[in-house]
């Protein structure tokens, strides 16, 4: 039975976590993951798991701790934002090529200069090449879904990966939403027991963590983490259609609304898709044939299946809430062009920067995005192939 | 193309106005409507202009942005009136409430002509009285509930005793004294309401 609530993505997450009960969590505070430690403290403290926590200096300790207690044999998780994932980058680096299936709830937030505690993904988007499976989400249900999938995708044994389980920061880390929760039994039985095969606290099996590697054999041990990270894409299929059959509620590795028959094509992450599924819901009333394509999960990197998804519009907006400071674009619209020309998909494809340090992304600025695209398709009208939406003019 | 019923929510850090949209967001979600109660933050101090908003419709809601087209404001600091445009986008049909001990008249002047429904509640009056304190949520979060008809007043009532019954569940004197609040914002409103109702019938 499926339990009605409301709360924010936060308390969504956390929730899920006291569902979970993992064995070990190493946090150190910071905006807008703050509460997601505070509220599992809390439930410790109130005997309602039994985790244990582990209060350190910096995140870079953070996640030295989350690895040592994972290599032990303990279920890990830790949560932060912005500045805490940029200290953490050696030990995300070290968590991956070590094959430490540990979790890590990220609530994303832009990366200083200048200061500022708000919204965008250059904090997750930074770590992209860390060898992280990352998945993100539109809204607190699908954040708190997210995270009770994170522990069976990353503790598969052809997968054995770190994971990031991402939502947006106050926009929906804040926002107090409906929710459905599942029950507790649910969620146990859907995550199980770890039960790792090789690990430090195993006396009958001594095994080396993070040892020297020759040249020999280093670059070995660089393509199977690779061949890992590529197996996740089936194994995150095959969690999502087991959760389904206990939630009712299906995922992928990205959502299409409204694409089957579209000419036009917004391609966006986290909750901005919400903002651009209701500005193409009403479009569509007015007979404007626009689409748009929520994309779950950024690693492993879907190329193939988002080509053939946009092989038949005539124009796609992708929508980086992230800048490369490169002169050629954001990440997922250096990515996603790359996949098309690879893939020989050949439609016009414009990449939009939007939203950086919480900027707002409005139904308006959708319905300008798709008006621009129809422009530049029907009237020839010369496009910026890579621009900026919603500057201040 | 609106979401429902939207609320803008005008105040200073540390006066409650975020808690007042999540309460606000529990109380109809026990509607069985869909909600979002979220803030906007500036920077991180006391006494910062803060701003809320509050969605409530029938319907899922998916949009993410802020509320520029809100059908109601409420103003938590009156000395915000000053310094923020409270009735930008704010629906002619809409209304507005400014917390402040001025009358009606005396507060039309500074909404730089909005011709919607304009209503003051003395916040801190009626806080003082009840609570003993200055804390204008309460208050302000029972007369957005009045002005914007979100639920009738038993309802609420009954809804918001549970609710603080959990929020201070340690601190269990407070409890009496914002119900008390609660009851005495509805009434202070009761009349301004009907002649409200009369103007627009």
């Amino acid at each position: 039975m499926a339990i009605k609530d409301r709360m924010s993505g936060n308390e969504a997450v956390s929730y899920a976590i006291r569902q979970i009960n993992p064995d070990v969590m190493p946090a150190f505070p910071i905006t807008p993951s703050t509460e997601i430690p505070q509220m599992v403290s809390t439930y410790i403290a109130n005997g309602e798991i039994d985790t244990e926590f582990i209060p350190v200096e910096s995140e870079h300790s953070a996640m030295s701790a989350a690895i040592g207690a994972q290599a032990a044999g303990a279920r890990t998780l830790t949560a932060t934002s912005s500045a805490g994932l940029a200290l953490m980058w050696e030990e995300l680096l070290l968590a991956a090529s070590n094959r430490m299936p540990l979790a890590l709830a990220l609530v994303n937030r832009t990366l200083s200069g200048p200061i500022n505690i708000n919204c965008d993904h250059s904090d997750g988007m930074g770590a992209r090449d860390t060898g992280w499976i990352q998945i993100y989400a539109e809204n607190n249900q699908e954040a708190y879904d997210n995270f009770i999938q994170a522990y069976p995708i990353a503790e598969h044994e052809n997968v054995h990966l770190p994971i990031m389980i991402c939502q947006d920061g106050f926009i929906t880390s804040h926002a107090v939403e409906n929710i459905k929760l599942l029950e507790d039994h649910a969620v146990k039985e859907f995550v199980g027991e770890y039960r790792p095969e090789e690990y430090l606290l195993n006396p009958g099996k001594p095994i080396a963590v993070g040892p020297y590697s020759v040249t020999n054999y280093a670059m070995e041990a660089k393509k199977n983490q690779e061949i890992a990270l590529e197996n996740a894409k089936d194994v995150i299929l095959e969690v999502a259609k087991r959760f389904e059959r206990i939630s009712g509620r299906s995922y992928g590795l990205f959502e299409e609304y409204k694409t089957e028959d579209a000419d036009y094509i917004m391609l966006l992450i986290g909750s901005a898709a919400g903002t651009a599924k209701q500005a193409a819901h009403n479009m569509r009333k007015e007979g404007k044939k626009v689409g748009v394509i929520k994309l779950r999960v950024f690693r492993p990197f879907p190329a193939k299946e988002l080509s053939q998804a946009l092989k038949n519009c005539k124009a796609v907006a992708i929508m980086d809430r992230c800048e490369s400071y490169n002169g050629n674009g954001g990440p997922l619209g250096s990515e996603v062009t790359a996949g098309l020309f690879r893939n020989k998909v050949s439609v016009e494809a414009v990449n939009y920067i939007y939203g950086l340090a919480g900027r707002d992304f409005t139904v308006e600025d959708v319905y300008h995005i798709f008006e621009e695209l129809a422009d530049a398709v029907e009237n020839g009208k010369e496009t910026e192939q890579y621009q900026y939406i919603g500057l201040r003019k | 193309m609106s979401s429902g019923f939207e609320i803008r929510w005008h105040g200073r850090g540390g006066q409650g106005a975020k808690t007042a949209a999540l309460l606000l967001a529990d109380v109809a979600f026990q509607t069985g409507r869909y909600v979002q109660g979220f803030p906007e933050y500036g920077p991180e101090r006391m006494g910062a202009p803060i701003t809320a908003y509050n969605r409530i419709s029938d319907k899922k809601i998916r949009v993410h942005s802020n509320i520029y087209t809100p059908d109601l404001v409420v103003v938590v600091d009156e000395t915000l009136l000053h310094s923020v445009d409270v009735t930008a986008g704010l629906k002619q049909e809409g209304a507005i409430i400014v917390n402040t001990p001025k009358s009606r008249e005396e507060i039309l002047p500074l909404l730089g002509g909005y011709k919607g429904g304009v209503y003051t509640v003395d916040a801190r009056k009626i806080s003082v009285e009840a609570l003993g304190k200055n804390f204008p949520n309460s208050p302000m979060l029972a007369a957005a509930v009045a002005v914007g008809h979100i639920m009738e007043r038993e309802a609420f009532i009954a809804e918001m005793r549970a609710s603080y019954q959990h929020k201070f569940a340690k601190k269990p004197e407070v409890i009496e004294g914002n119900m008390k609040a609660l009851a005495m914002t509805f009434d202070a409103l009761e009349e301004a309401l009907k002649e409200n109702m009369r103007q627009s019938a």
